[in-house]
């Protein structure tokens, strides 16, 4: 038998059976575009956090005390000491590369904002003036951390917008001291109400110099330090700088660890990757479902047809020959109701994305594949037991019945 | 053409054995008109889809053109009935949800054969038996006799070796069943040979041999004028 008229032939058998067909369309295209939707909506969610960080710029640099592998077998490590701090001193050598475009040493603490009696703990963030461009941080007003010797703790604040809308209301702030864990300053700037970054809500935020938040805090140390790289190219290279200069500064000792934006996108990624292929597969499970339907339906349509089908070896047809009739019609049912599928799926990711414009929910592509793959897949596999039986039927007592 | 040496069928139901062809030999020859004749349950079906090869004996042995198709496999089976067989039942045994013409052409859509050559020859066979403006009419549209004639026709679309109708006028009514046999004399006429089952000694006497058969034996096998 010809293949075209193989599915010519299928094509009217399921043709005879309106509703039947239907319904197991139906359960085909609803398992389909729930896998397209599913994976559609998780490698939105993907996107949506890559984008993120790489807004915070791919060739940031993130310099940590302490080593994060517990491969080292120092002599340090040996006597339990706690790792070398980074210091201010640490952070001005290794600016001098020219690999290095911007450097934000920070310190984090949270301390309590007096203003007029008003009281509230912030968290609070010393640095230097770069990581205004390093954070990608907005001023509404005044200016940021001066440019100047990092050493210097100028008694000074850039206040996040809902600070300053706490502690000020409706009053002018530039140029007001508040108190900060005990210290007067003055505050000299205030940040836009939009952003948020590493996990921090900038609006929440006092920055200050950083050897005045050293001051505050009590530390000689630093948090970590932020380098922002030349490009994004020589991320490498600089790596081995800072790890050589960090580890000729410490006596040879290598205690930092060295993070990337990139390795923490990775990271991620690869989390919601495996994220996406598990609601993707849970997905798949209503496709074997209606892969399940499809056997139901054809042992039954086999036993309803046992007449045609002798009839058929009657006329010359064999065994072979009349699975392969009934394992297309399975395969044509997947076929039809995954392509039906799919474009309930991607109509579906479409509305999605006109209600939530940031989750860009288009499935990939590889999604559609394996939608399609399993819809054919199951398709074939629930297919072979009604069509053996269908090939084992004896012709004559197919043909004694009518 | 066709040659049955000593051929038994026998079914074994609830542990008990029924003789369905007992030690039957029986020759055919080419262009032959023969029918076969005998009382409910005497084995006329068995011996029929013997020979169609629907069915294989226990023992014996069957020779088709020369070839001995006794213990052939499904594909090679199947082979031989697709060039060699023709088949017509009582109960005409056509495809509800096909037309006239797609129900003629199916063999020959079994057998790979193109659609322009289907056309070609289907168009042939409906003018010939009468079904003009018929082509496109399903089983249900039809009446009985015509329905059988859209059967024969798909019998004889891959120029059968040999004919078999098992009571083909069983489920018609005289007239009908007359035209039917009319139709079948033509084609044998032609150099179609022939086998036919029925229980209608009229019919059966028509042809120039006659066989009877009884609890699975050829009790009789006469040949006319
Ligand atoms: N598949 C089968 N299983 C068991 N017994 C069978 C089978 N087919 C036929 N028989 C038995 O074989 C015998 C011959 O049956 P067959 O159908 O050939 O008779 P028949 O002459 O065609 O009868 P009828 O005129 O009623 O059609 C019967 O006794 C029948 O019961
Ligand atoms: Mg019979």
């Amino acid at each position: 038998m010809r293949p075209f008229d193989t599915i010519g032939f299928a094509l009217i058998s399921l043709g005879s059976n309106k509703v039947r067909t239907a319904l197991m369309l139906l359960a085909m295209s609803i398992g389909v575009a729930a896998v397209v939707l599913l994976t559609g909506i998780g490698n939105g969610a993907r996107l949506y956090i890559v984008d993120q960080f790489s807004s915070l710029g791919t060739n940031l640099v993130i310099v940590i005390p302490g080593r994060a592998e517990t491969t080292s077998n120092t002599p340090a490590t040996l006597v339990g000491q706690t790792p070398r701090d980074l210091t201010l001193e640490d952070a001005t050598a290794l600016e001098r590369s020219d690999l290095v475009n911007r450097i934000a040493p920070i310190n984090i603490g949270e301390l309590s904002a007096v203003w007029h009696g008003k009281e509230r703990k912030v968290p609070v963030i010393g640095s230097t003036a770069p990581l205004l461009q390093v954070h990608h941080l907005k001023l509404e007003q005044g200016s940021f951390l001066p440019e100047e010797d990092t050493e210097i703790a100028r008694p000074v604040c850039v206040l996040g917008a809902k600070v300053y809308r706490e502690l000020f209301g409706q009053n002018a702030a530039l140029g007001e001291l508040i108190k900060l864990g005990g210290f007067r300053c003055r505050v000299i700037g205030i940040l836009g109400s939009e952003g948020r970054s590493l996990g921090l809500d900038t609006q929440e935020l006092v920055i200050v110099p950083v050897a005045f938040a050293q001051m505050l805090f009590d530390t000689k140390g630093v948090f970590r330090i932020l380098i922002e790289a030349k490009d994004q190219h020589s991320l490498e290279r600089l790596k081995k700088h800072i790890s050589r200069t960090i580890s000729k500064r410490h006596y040879g000792e290598e205690d930092v660890t060295i993070i990337t934006q990139d390795s923490i996108l990775t990271t991620f990624n690869r989390i919601f990757k495996v994220l996406t292929l598990s609601v993707g597969g849970i997905a798949a499970i209503s496709l074997v479902v209606a892969g399940i339907l499809i056997m139901n339906v054809m042992l039954m349509s086999v036993s309803q047809r046992t007449a045609e089908i002798g009839l058929c070896k009657a006329l010359g047809a064999n065994n072979t020959q009349v699975m392969v009739l009934l394992v297309t019609e399975a395969l044509l049912l997947s076929a039809i109701g995954g392509i039906i599928g799919l474009l309930l799926g991607f109509a579906g990711s479409w509305v999605i994305v006109q209600f939530y414009p940031t989750l860009q929910t288009t499935p990939p592509l590889w999604a559609v594949a394996a939608a399609m793959g399993t819809a054919l897949c199951t398709g074939f596999v629930f297919s072979l037991l009604p069509a053996r039986r269908a090939a084992r039927l004896d012709p004559i007592q197919a043909l004694a019945r009518h | 053409m066709i040659e049955l040496h000593d051929v038994s069928r026998i079914f074994t139901v609830g542990g008990q054995e029924v003789r369905a062809m007992d030690h039957v030999s029986l020759d055919i020859m080419p262009g032959e008109y023969l029918s076969i004749m005998g009382p409910s349950g005497s084995g006329k079906s068995t011996l029929l889809n013997i020979i169609g090869l629907l069915d294989t004996p226990n023992s014996g042995t069957y020779l088709l053109e020369g070839r001995d198709v006794t213990s052939l496999k499904d594909e090679e089976l199947a082979a031989v009935r697709s060039r060699k067989i023709g088949f017509i039942f009582q109960f005409f045994h056509l495809i509800p949800r096909l037309t006239a013409v797609q129900n003629i052409e199916l063999p020959l859509l079994l057998a790979g054969v193109s659609r322009k050559e289907r056309t070609s020859v289907s168009t042939r066979l409906i003018e010939e038996f009468g079904l003009r403006g018929r082509h496109h009419h399903r089983p249900d549209e039809l009446s009985g006799g015509q329905r059988q004639r859209v059967a024969i026709a798909r019998a004889v679309i891959n120029q059968p070796a040999v004919l078999l109708a098992d009571e083909p006028t069983g489920n018609l009514d005289r007239t009908s069943g007359a035209e039917i046999i009319d139709l079948m004399e033509q084609l044998n006429k032609n150099g179609q040979t022939l086998v036919v089952v029925t229980h209608d000694p009229e019919i059966g006497e028509r042809a120039r041999r006659c066989i009877r058969v009884v609890d699975g034996r050829i009790a009789s096998d006469t040949r006319m004028g």
